[in-house]
């Protein structure tokens, strides 16, 4: 077991001392949201029980208590979906034009924009994610999504030069528990923009916000069977993932299971895209502007506490400003308030569930015995909920298991180099190839390093930005296909 | 329901007397006693509504009946030099919006005309058209409106670059709005052919001084009440109407106007538009369609006529 | 003894972008209840009640110095204000009203609000002020000479003026709004601490845009690097442009989250504003009765 090491300032005298006589009170989010006790599966634009009858429960991870229960879709569930998807994809969807497309697309967007506020409580209770990000980012980004591509609905001719697009039929589409409305927003918008329809599986920690856009779809009057939701865990993806009529398979979550679905879909003629796990470099040189480079670093891995396929979860801070920057970085970190997501203070809300909190947890452990040294806020945390507080792994190395497994949580291991040249082989010293950050003030070395790290996604002064436009998927085995931007059409049609 | 009411007209200066038909819609029942509130038609500019500096009028009437229908504002040079005051102030402003600003604001747009689509089509069937063909009018241009509005955040994708220079040098091309842009809209169309010229130049961040249809104007007047409902900055799109014979010198002229769009088929006014534009090098842009209805007559190339190509180089290494 | 210059390359840069949204994050800290009335007297009790004007007199100041000492007497409780800031000129007057109190008086000097002046007439409007009795100045820098380079010429004139204080304490005003970037309000800031400034304060009120939030949390993390670099704790006062008790709370979260509890205090922390006493007053009578206020029952001076 290794010491806690604190970098911060060689003059115990000229600390800063945040524990202060004043402190912020509770500030709960006040609006109201309505959580039905049970959701049926949404599916030829009704809610249909499931087949079998069976439910399954959602709990708030911050304070463990139920919050509802959604329908467990057995592979017959599955069959009715998939049968109204492509019965709404023949008889209506594929025969409508574009523009009118658009405007259904168009209607999402606006009524998810009506109601954020309680998408975006609900998002908090059901995810436990702090209501200041489901409210400021994930819910805007999801109805800018729909935004986005509902105007590419009668453009598609000008998306591919040379080319006719054409959609590919009924997409299957997974999705993760860590971005639920948002990551829904991703797979739905672009598949209907393009002309497609699909049966889209949320996670099964989070389903709530999927069911409460069913409810959009439907009082968009979207035709019955273009978008069916239905909930479940594994089985229910795996039935989905194999059922015979679908056209194409678009997956986020974990690469353990992409890769167990590209094998499956192997001796089929499916279309596949998979956005997996990443384990990203956030690499800080010594003429970055250092105050907010240590900004970019608590916005690369605590935002959404750490659950982000992308986030910022190894630094490789340049040796001559390591001192600086973990100490600033200590002092920032001190300021970070864990506790209710509901509360509008809080930065790092509740694990998103109890297996998680634990695997967090065991990563811990393992950095520890490893050799790293472990340093952790000294901020309370509720005592019910699955809270982890802020943590750092200093001195980790590259052979560390710390540095090379994806831990999913609010913990950063960090390294330091010497050079570009090394910054730039530990970088890309890994499976992964998803997203990286680099921070310097110097434009022709952004140029350079960005060419040379290995991923999909690389921010330069900055971390974690998401936008409509803005192209995001993963090398190696981050995955392949990108979802947002012009190239976000790409994996829904066919070029002829 | 016709009411009399006393005006001079233009030309002469004697009163006449003269029916004038109140702008009510189609269904309305003619046995009311209610004397009706005319509506005074002004110009756009700066998001207000003055009437003409000039205290000038022109009479409008139905195209086909010749029946009169209200008094216009015969425009001067002054208000079109006041209306380029406004929308230079407003250009880097509009431009600097997010793509996905402008792209809202123009689907409010399309909301707002949508919910307003009775009158537009009212105001047609005043002016002489037949209400189907009154209906296909708005329709499209709603459609248009939301067409443009999706193509805000995207004509950036399709039209960039980055260059692949043989040296070490990153290298792109971006579009950027020229400017201002002063368009003599389609003067036979009473909507669409206004809306198909000025709405792709605001889409890339321009901002616009529109001249109306000298004839059909009711509906470019009624569409700047529209404008100032849906959340668009004052500036953006001025509609001034009047004599294009009289202010297309002026238009193709001002310094400060970066861009001139003429619409029509008189050689006469394209060379004046072409020549007069040569003192600060405007970009002078001819169009002779003459079905804005046809779907070819939306396309993001519209877009690009009204946008600069702008190459950064920076070097790339340690 | 304050250090030559060389210290000046060593100023990080700042990036806008990256300031602009930490900024925005601290705004969305939600103050409520005791939290917030803590907060709002702490911010009136660093109020530095100012005039400014070519027109102030004898009167208006009396007025001003009755403001202060009387903020809202239906209110028991309340903090007085740090200090009121005026004109050399009317030192005396103030001088004379706050005897006895422990209001501050603070005076502007050294050819406020430009700062076009040579180094002989600023000195003597220094001394002249803390002769009139004068606890603290507020000094501008040159803006020019910085501008132009010449950190060697303000880095000696803020010395110099630091000196001719005594035992006044000294504000230096670098003039946020003219220096025309980020990188130059830090780069100005640290120039300022190493010459011997005891608060750094951003504006003298007279130029857009005064104080603003970006630029305040640059000189906040000046502060703090200086500190951890030499031990020694300089006073920040942000000035113009805070008029709502809103505001004023923005700006001591972002206090609390870059300093901590050691600046949270009118030694260390000052705002200077006009219309600012007024709306916290009527913030706390409606956490108070909880209804909103009005304007017309709280005296205007």
């Amino acid at each position: 077991m290794s010491k806690a090491v604190d970098s911060r300032t060689d003059r115990p005298e000229s600390k800063i001392r945040f524990s202060t006589s004043w402190s912020y009170a509770p500030a709960p989010e006040t609006a109201k949201a309505t959580i039905a006790p049970r959701y049926d599966l949404f599916i030829n634009g009704k809610f249909v029980t499931p087949a079998k009858g069976k439910y399954f429960a959602t709990t708030n991870p911050a304070n463990e208590k139920k919050l509802s229960e959604v329908g467990e879709a057995s592979a017959e569930d599955v069959n009715k979906a998939v049968k109204a998807a492509r019965s709404a994809y023949d008889k209506v969807w594929s025969k409508m034009p574009g523009k009118e497309r658009g405007k259904y697309i168009y209607r999402i967007a606006r009524i998810l924009q009506e109601r954020a506020r309680e998408l975006s409580i609900i998002e908090s209770m059901d995810g436990g994610k702090p209501i200041r990000e489901s409210r400021d980012v994930d819910i805007p980004l999801a109805a800018a999504h729909f935004f986005y591509y509902a105007g590419w609905a009668d453009k598609l001719d000008y998306a591919f030069p040379g080319r006719t697009a054409r959609p590919l039929g009924v997409a299957g589409q997974i999705i993760p528990w860590n971005f639920p409305l948002l990551m829904a927003a991703w797979k739905i918008a672009p598949a209907l923009a393009t002309g497609n329809t699909l049966v889209l599986k949320p996670a099964e920690t989070t389903p709530l916000t999927a069911m409460k856009l069913a409810e959009v779809i439907r009082d968009a009057d979207l035709p019955p069977g273009v978008v069916n939701i239905i909930t479940g865990a594994g089985e229910t993806g795996a039935a989905l993932v194999n059922h015979p009529d679908i056209d194409k398979i678009a997956f986020t979550g974990s690469t353990e299971v992409g890769k167990a679905i590209q094998k499956a879909l192997a001796p089929t003629r499916k279309h596949y895209s998979l956005e997996l796990g990443g384990k990203a470099a956030n690499i800080i040189f010594e003429d970055a502007t250092i105050d907010q480079a240590v900004e970019g670093i608590i916005n690369g891995i605590f935002f959404n506490q750490g659950h982000v396929c992308c986030a910022g979860s190894r630094l490789l801070v340049q040796e001559s400003v390591y001192k600086t920057v973990i100490g600033k970085l200590q002092d920032r970190m001190e300021t970070l308030v864990v506790g209710d997501p509901l509360d509008k203070n809080t930065d790092i809300g509740a694990i998103n569930s109890k297996i998680q909190l634990e695997k967090i947890n065991e990563y811990l452990e393992i950095g520890q015995k490893e050799g790293a040294n472990l340093w952790q806020t000294s901020c309370d945390i509720p005592s019910s909920g699955y809270f982890c507080r802020p943590a750092l792994f200093l001195n980790a190395t590259q052979s560390h298991r710390i540095t090379q497994e994806e831990i999913f949580g609010p913990v950063v291991a960090i390294q330091t180099f010497r050079t570009p040249a090394e910054a730039i082989e530990k970088a890309n010293n890994t499976p992964y190839g998803l997203s990286g950050g680099v921070w310097t003030d110097k434009g022709s070395k952004i140029f350079k390093i960005t060419t040379k790290i290995q991923a999909g996604v690389i921010w330069a002064n900055t971390y974690n930005k998401f936008d409509p436009t803005s192209p995001f998927g993963g090398y190696k085995e981050s995955g392949m296909g990108r979802e947002g931007g012009l190239h976000g059409l790409a994996p829904y049609v066919e070029l002829n | 329901m016709a009411n009399g009411k006393v005006q001079r007209n233009g030309n002469n200066g004697h009163a006449t007397t003269v029916k004038k038909s109140r702008l009510a819609p189609i269904d309305s029942v003619e046995t009311s006693t209610r004397l009706p509130v005319l509506k005074t038609y002004k110009i756009y500019i700066g998001g207000k509504f003055p009437r003409t500096e000039s205290g000038r009028f022109y009479l409008l009437n139905n195209r086909k009946t010749g029946q009169p229908i209200a008094n216009m504002c015969l425009c001067s040079r002054k208000d079109f030099r006041e209306a380029v005051v406004a929308a230079r102030a407003a250009q880097s402003g509009w431009a600097e919006r997010s793509a996905y600003n402008r792209c809202q604001i123009l689907y409010r747009i399309a909301e707002m005309l949508e919910g307003r689509a009775a009158q537009f089509v009212s105001e047609m069937v005043q002016m002489g058209f037949s209400e189907a063909s009154a209906h296909a009018e708005v329709e499209t241009s709603i459609d248009r409106l939301v067409y443009y509005a999706g193509w805000a955040d995207k004509y950036q994708q399709v039209f960039s670059s980055v260059n692949p220079v043989a040296s070490s040098h990153f290298n792109f091309s971006v579009l950027e709005p020229s400017g201002v842009a002063a368009i003599v809209t389609p003067q036979d169309s009473a909507l669409i052919g206004l809306i198909s010229t000025v709405i792709p130049a605001i889409t890339g961040g321009n901002t616009v001084i529109a001249l109306a249809s000298r004839d059909l104007t009711l509906c470019a007047v009624t569409l700047s009440e529209v404008l100032a409902t849906s959340d668009l900055p004052g500036g953006v799109i001025n509609i001034l109407t009047g004599e294009k014979s009289e202010l297309i010198e002026h238009f193709a002229s001002h310094m400060d106007v970066n861009t001139i769009v003429y619409c029509g088929n008189d050689e006469a006014e394209r060379a004046t538009v072409r020549s007069k534009s040569a003192a600060n090098v405007k970009r002078a842009i001819c169009y002779d369609r003459t079905d804005w209805m046809s779907p070819e007559a939306q396309n993001p190339y519209l877009i690009l006529d009204t946008q600069e190509v702008k190459t950064t180089w920076h070097p790339i290494g340690v | 003894m304050p250090l030559s210059a060389p210290s000046l390359p060593h100023s990080p840069t700042i990036d806008q972008v990256g300031v602009e949204e930490r900024v925005e994050r601290l705004q969305k800290r939600s103050i409520k209840k005791a939290s917030k009335v803590h907060a709002l007297k702490l911010a009136l009790s660093m109020i530095d009640l100012t005039t400014l004007e070519g027109a102030d007199s004898d009167g208006k100041v009396r007025q001003l110095c009755s403001k202060a000492k009387h903020l809202h007497d239906a209110m028991p409780d309340l903090p007085h204000v740090a200090a009121v800031c005026v004109y050399p000129t009317l030192v005396a007057c103030a001088k004379q009203e706050l005897t006895g109190t422990d209001i501050k008086i603070a005076a502007v000097a050294t050819g406020f609000p430009s700062g076009q002046y040579p180094r002989s007439t600023k000195l003597a409007d220094t001394r002249f002020a803390v002769e009139e009795g004068a606890d603290e100045i507020d000094m501008v820098i040159s803006r020019g000479h910085f501008l132009a380079g010449e950190y060697a010429y303000v880095f000696d004139e803020i010395a110099a003026i630091k000196d001719a204080c005594g035992a006044a304490h000294l504000k230096v005003i670098l003039e946020t709004g003219e220096l025309g970037t980020l990188d130059s309000v830090r780069k100005a800031s640290d120039l300022a601490m190493h010459a011997g400034a005891d608060f750094i304060k951003t504006s003298t009120g007279k130029v857009q845009p005064s104080a603003t939030q970006p630029v305040t949390l640059v000189m906040l993390e000046a502060i703090r690097d200086f500190y951890q670099a030499t031990g020694k704790k300089i006073g920040m006062k942000p000035a113009g442009g805070i008029s709502t008790a809103k505001i004023s709370l923005q700006y001591l979260v972002m206090l609390r989250e870059t300093l901590g509890e050691d600046w949270l205090t009118p030694d260390l922390y000052r705002i200077g504003a006009s219309r600012l006493a007024n709306d916290i007053l009527m913030q706390l009578m409606k956490e108070r009765t909880g209804a909103y206020q009005s304007g017309d029952y709280f005296s205007k001076d």
